[in-house]
């Protein structure tokens, strides 16, 4: 019996958690979604552009995009994290002023844009060879043809997995406490933390943690139903039609015009 | 049948035309002669380069010698952009844009490649799914339509171009037996109204009918050309016989 008091004193302290709950919702969850949010959308547009070069046709702008994605993507998190927001602190200064925060989003943009690349180019290449054909055939431009249908085709087949980035960009966004933000730039787990290591108790870590669930769980359904809605389609079943109807309305809508 | 001549095809010819995918040759010195709005059939075994010489035409692969003379010139100097705007392709299996209406996949090379406002662009486009019977499936997207329709909105989408010269490459090979015919049909039509069209086909029956030339290729060389009645009635080469009867 003691042995669960102990437990649900040390993580379930209702007052611990009530009294950080106030600075978990103003301070922690709306950093942790500026973070993530920013760092997702510089993620997607940095991505889009390092799938593009990914593809191209040209050796000399394909390698850049290998040796970024390779780059980012074989690094631990923290480590690009530490060494751009470290490194950098003086051409941020002059851009953002003294604090980290803007810093720790480009590291974390960086990493998942190397991510955000491999899952955009794998669903612009799985895009059937026939479609930039057709584009071709028809006089467009090979970037036009891009734009216009192949890339929002590719896009749409890999919507799960970018939901799946974000969760995991949400969960490293926790990484940049390591970088020394200021009380009000805190996000739900360097909140949760600071108030672990002054009460001495880790029940405001689990209440981040709760914070984190109510943010992840729903998106990962969220990927679930994206996933099957998109694999059995939009449409409603519809009974089948016989061939020979289109037959016989073809011949009388020709044979009308005609006439 | 109509015969209003409203297309105004262009003359095509091939001169030593050859194709190479990297070293490897698949076609030898093609020599090729389509008088305007004529149709010409282009028949052989699997393998013989009717496909490859189709997408030399258009430039979807570039020849590797000779010339491609559209209308008296050399199209080999322009953009190939510049070019496929002129020559119209009909694929074997569609290639619809499956997240555009049928309306939206003959409307968008007018609207984005031509220049024409949306409005205008989706007008012209209604008014070609009309002539390809289609009218009332214009809001459909290409998974609901059957492969017949689909394949009559990509015929539809080509003309929307308006181009000279028409290209087929197998358009009835992946269509159910029945639906067959209904493109066949529409093909001959285009033909009827002035179109000139390079149609590479299993379909002997419409070759036989339609063309007013059959060109049958072997191992990426033409072996014979000339009239339908000369090629099905009077083979000349061994191979052409061995060809059709296997075929017919």
């Amino acid at each position: 019996m003691e042995f669960f008091d102990t437990i649900s004193k040390t993580f379930l302290d209702f007052d611990s958690m009530l009294e950080v709950l106030p600075q978990l919702l103003k301070t922690g969850l709306t950093n942790t979604l500026i973070i993530s949010i920013s760092a997702t959308i510089i993620g997607i547009v940095l991505g889009m552009l390092v799938a593009v070069m990914g593809i191209a046709k040209t050796r000399w702008i394909r390698i850049p995009a290998r040796i970024y994605t390779d780059l980012f993507r074989g690094l631990p998190a923290i480590l690009t994290i530490l060494l751009i927001g470290r490194g950098f602190t003086g051409i941020s200064q002059d851009i953002f002023g003294p604090s980290p925060y803007p810093l720790g989003i480009i590291a974390l943009s960086l990493i998942a844009s190397a991510y955000i690349g491999e899952i955009f180019r794998s669903g612009i290449q799985s895009v059937e060879k026939g479609q930039l054909e057709a584009c071709r055939a028809l006089g467009m431009s090979y970037g036009r043809a891009m734009v216009l249908v192949v890339i929002p085709q590719g896009i749409r087949r890999v919507l799960p997995a970018l939901v799946n980035q974000f969760i995991a960009i949400v969960k490293d966004s926790s990484l940049v406490y390591f970088l020394g933000l200021l009380p009000m730039e805190r996000e739900l787990f360097r909140v949760g933390q600071d108030a672990a290591v002054l009460t001495g108790n880790l029940s405001p870590l689990v209440a981040a943690g709760i914070f984190y669930l109510i943010i992840t769980v729903p998106l990962t359904h969220l990927v679930n139903y994206i996933d099957q809605k998109f694999r059995t389609g939009r449409r409603k079943a519809t009974p089948p039609t016989s061939g020979l109807k289109e037959v016989s309305e073809l011949q009388s809508s020709t044979q009308g015009e005609r006439a | 049948m109509s015969a209003t001549k409203e297309f105004h095809g262009s003359s095509l010819e091939l001169t030593d035309m050859a194709m190479a995918y990297g070293d490897v040759e698949i076609l030898h010195n093609i020599n090729l002669k389509v008088a305007p709005g004529t149709t010409t059939c282009i028949i052989g075994p699997s393998g013989s380069g009717k496909s490859t010489l189709l997408r030399g035409i258009n430039r979807l692969h570039e020849p590797k010698r000779g010339d491609v003379i559209v209308n008296g010139s050399s199209i080999l100097g322009d953009r190939p952009d510049d070019v496929r705007k002129r020559i119209g392709m009909v694929f074997q299996h569609f290639n619809l844009f499956p997240d555009h209406t049928a309306l939206q996949n003959v409307a968008l090379a007018p609207w984005k490649v031509k220049g024409l406002n949306r409005k205008k662009a989706e007008e012209l486009a209604a008014a070609r799914l009309a002539e390809v019977g289609l009218a009332e499936r214009s809001d459909h997207r290409p998974r609901d339509l059957s492969g017949g329709q689909q394949q009559r909105v990509a015929i539809a989408r080509a003309l929307a171009m308006e181009p000279e010269i028409m290209l087929f490459d197998e358009a009835t090979s992946a269509l159910d037996p029945e639906l067959v015919k209904g493109v066949l049909n529409l093909m001959a039509d285009l033909c009827q109204r002035g179109m000139t069209m390079v149609v590479v086909t299993h379909e002997m029956g419409f070759a036989r009918k339609v063309a007013d030339q059959v060109v049958f290729m072997d191992e990426g060389e033409v072996i014979e050309s000339g009239t339908p009645e000369e090629l099905f009635n009077h083979p000349k080469s061994d191979r052409l016989r061995r060809f059709l009867d296997e075929v017919l």
